[in-house]
């Protein structure tokens, strides 16, 4: 960079990032500093396959602290995002101890001790030393209820355990959400978060992730590769090919032993099936198609 | 960039002129439609202090990531950014927002080789015959029941404002009696049985501590969505009037609805239908749909909305309802292409044509005919009683 120095350590937060192999854009390592400044979750959305988890996985490693994952589904509740107890243990240590004339004052306070307590990862979040990275991954397939609940345990980081207590957080996390869009989130929640949104990267932004993740590729194949998905990507197909197919197919074309692309179409088109993922997208990319496209990945 | 000409004060730290510029900007933004709270304009003074603020560009990306929460924001964002920092009028930049979302409008069906990919059409597709829902209409006393007189009127022949108040009223209370007729369905919809420990213990507690009474979880079922894309071109302008109030009144009545306005671009206006008072609703309503031009491009809206709005506003529960009378101006292969992604994607496709109602319309026209093998149920909209009869069938989905 030429220009005057920087306000924000912006180059240093994407060395950090490179290091752990995340090739992150500008406007990212920005989001991410603010993250820090402001003590604000971030949210991330763009497609599936973006790449989305790989920035709270590379944001863990690259602060060296424990990545915290709390994928979501549809009916999570609170029970197996927060905490829960664990019944059967309980239920088997009042049987045992029935006949035994012990004070159930005494049997109370055991069975609702720490050792039978189940920590989700929401709770596990709170309760570690160093700050860990929260990823919460798919928000929008978890219930609108739930989401409530998260804002609110996202303002305060404390929990009450009504036999247990309140639990602040020791440490607050840094909070990764991640949402592909198949529900409309509330507005309390994107209010409370920053956002950005990942889009595909661009071609030079992928030959710089393949070679990082593979760093013995030939850096002319991993050019080649980032243009022909970044091409692929805009012909009509039914599931673009995310990041993560690209490197696999990249992986398959070195290990194939191809240098240059061009000089093997054949094996080029057969290898698609690591990138298109559809019967109907298969049929889309025939080798015509194929063909058209490697002449103009030079 | 020289959009901001101060950013500090002269001592140094953020002048308190930049403060209440800075919540004026938030206040451009909020009505925008950005969702913008006091919180988030604490934290914008925050970094008005922060490193951040030294480079104008930084500080733009800064309040992007903080004031924007949906991609849609993102672009908008920029436009109100110039306008406002450069001292244009803000309403000035929404409107400029709202055509940079035609222009903005992915064109992936025109792209690849696949126009001549002429499938089949699915066996299970079932075009319900107008005449059904017609009759099934005489049949029953919908919410206009008390105005024989007017119910029967096509929407067209409206002459006063009398009869027109009263056909709007009519509009609201149809659209809340058909949620009423769906919300009592919910509720006696599956139940699921897994064993829920939680309760079971808590329950055990009145048998001593023994879990005799075994408490399970029910699933609940997503109630029905109802998402409506509403024709807002030339030839529909007869019945605009009436289908937008009848939007509004579905949007205010259904706790899930989403509504589109399309013509030669596609616009998501729920957000201005949330709006309480109907004259206001239809104020912003106007103004998001400003940029109107061109011939109606239906094949093409629905093509935007499958990839922009499609994954967000639609679930397994959820029912189109496009209300058009079917002239497109794009091409018909478009619009078959459109209409067989959304097909894919939700349970029931109604097409509501004003046009059917008259005598002697033939649903002709290519783009209509294009259309139709998607449709579970196509039936006319000219009046009340035609709007009444499709009460049974969405109770029915």
């Amino acid at each position: 960079m030429s220009r005057m120095s920087n306000p924000i350590p912006r180059e240093a937060i994407a060395a950090r990032l490179a290091e752990t192999g995340y090739v992150a854009d500008r406007d990212l390592t920005t989001a991410l500093w603010m993250m820090d400044h402001l003590k604000r979750p971030l949210l991330l959305e763009g497609e599936a396959g973006v790449g989305k988890t790989e920035v709270a996985k590379a944001l863990a490693a690259s602060y060296g602290c424990e990545l915290v994952r709390m994928q979501c589904y549809e009916g999570l509740d609170a029970s197996s995002a927060l905490y829960e107890w664990n019944y059967q243990r309980q239920l088997l240590a009042i049987k045992a101890r029935e006949g035994s004339g012990a004070n159930p004052g005494d049997i109370e306070a055991q069975i609702f001790s720490e050792s039978y307590l189940l920590e989700r990862p929401l709770l596990a979040a709170i309760r570690r030393e160093a700050s860990p990275v929260l990823l919460v991954d798919e928000v929008d397939r978890a219930d609108e209820e739930f989401e409530a609940f998260l804002l609110e345990l996202l303002s305060d980081f404390q929990v009450t355990i009504p036999e247990f207590g309140t639990i602040k957080a020791k440490a607050i996390p840094r909070v990764v959400l991640t949402s592909n869009g198949t529900r409309e989130l509330s507005d309390a929640l994107r209010r409370r978060c920053l956002y950005h949104y990942l889009d595909f990267p661009d071609v030079d932004r992928e030959a710089a992730i393949i070679l990082a993740r593979q760093p013995d590729i030939d850096a002319r194949l991993a050019l080649q590769v980032a243009r022909m998905v970044g091409m692929l990507r805009k012909e009509d197909l039914r599931k673009v090919p995310g990041v993560a197919e690209t490197l696999d197919w990249a992986a398959t074309l070195a290990g194939l032993g191809v240098e240059d692309m061009r000089q093997e179409p054949e094996l080029v088109h057969d290898t698609l099936i690591a990138l298109l993922k559809t019967h109907e997208d298969r049929e889309r990319v025939a080798s015509q198609v194929t063909q058209r496209l490697l002449g103009r990945v030079a | 960039m020289s959009a901001l000409p101060v950013m500090r004060g002269d001592s140094g730290g953020p002048g308190p002129k930049m403060r209440v510029r800075l919540a004026g900007f938030a206040e451009t933004l909020r009505g925008a439609g950005f969702a913008i709270g006091q919180a988030e304009v604490q934290d914008a003074a925050l970094l008005l202090a922060s490193p951040l603020a030294e480079r104008p560009e930084l500080f733009r990306d800064g309040l992007k990531a903080l004031f924007c929460s949906r991609h849609s924001d993102l672009a908008r964002f920029d436009e109100l950014f110039q306008a406002f920092w450069r001292g244009r009028g803000a309403k000035r930049a929404t409107r400029l927002s709202a055509q940079g979302l035609a222009a903005r409008s992915p064109r992936r069906f025109e792209a690849g080789p696949g126009g001549d990919r002429r499938t089949s059409l699915p066996e299970t597709t079932v075009v319900d015959a107008p005449e059904g829902a017609a009759a099934g209409g005489r049949g029953r006393k919908g919410g206009a029941s008390t105005h024989e007189g007017l119910s029967a009127k096509d929407l067209r022949r409206l002459d006063s404002e009398k009869d027109r108040a009263e056909i709007l009223a009519a509009a609201e209370r149809l659209a809340r009696r058909m949620r009423a007729r769906l919300t009592r369905r919910e509720r006696i919809r599956l139940r699921g049985r897994r064993l829920d420990l939680r309760s079971t213990i808590r329950h055990s507690i009145a048998h001593g501590g023994e879990p005799i009474e075994l408490k399970f979880r029910r699933r609940r079922s997503k109630p029905l969505r109802l998402v409506v894309l509403l024709d807002a071109s030339g030839s529909m302008e007869p019945y605009t009037a009436f289908f937008t109030r009848f939007l509004h009144a579905v949007s205010l009545s259904f706790r899930e609805s989403e509504a589109f306005l399309f013509h030669t671009r596609i616009a998501h206006v729920s957000s201005a239908l949330r709006e309480r008072d109907p004259a206001r609703a239809l104020d912003r309503l106007a103004l998001m749909a400003q940029g109107v031009g061109g011939g109606t491009k239906i094949g093409e809206s629905l093509a935007a909305f499958n990839r922009w709005h499609a994954r967000r506003v639609i679930h397994s529960r959820t029912c189109v309802m496009i209300l058009s009378d079917g002239y497109d101006t794009g091409a018909p292969e478009l619009l078959e292409a459109a209409m067989k992604a959304l097909r894919r994607r939700c349970r029931r496709i109604v097409w509501l044509n004003p046009l059917l109602g008259r005598d002697g319309y033939e649903p002709s026209a290519r783009g209509m005919q294009a259309a139709l093998p998607f449709l579970d149920l196509f039936a006319p909209a000219h009046n009340l009683d035609s709007l009444a009869a499709l009460e049974p069938y969405l109770a029915r989905i």
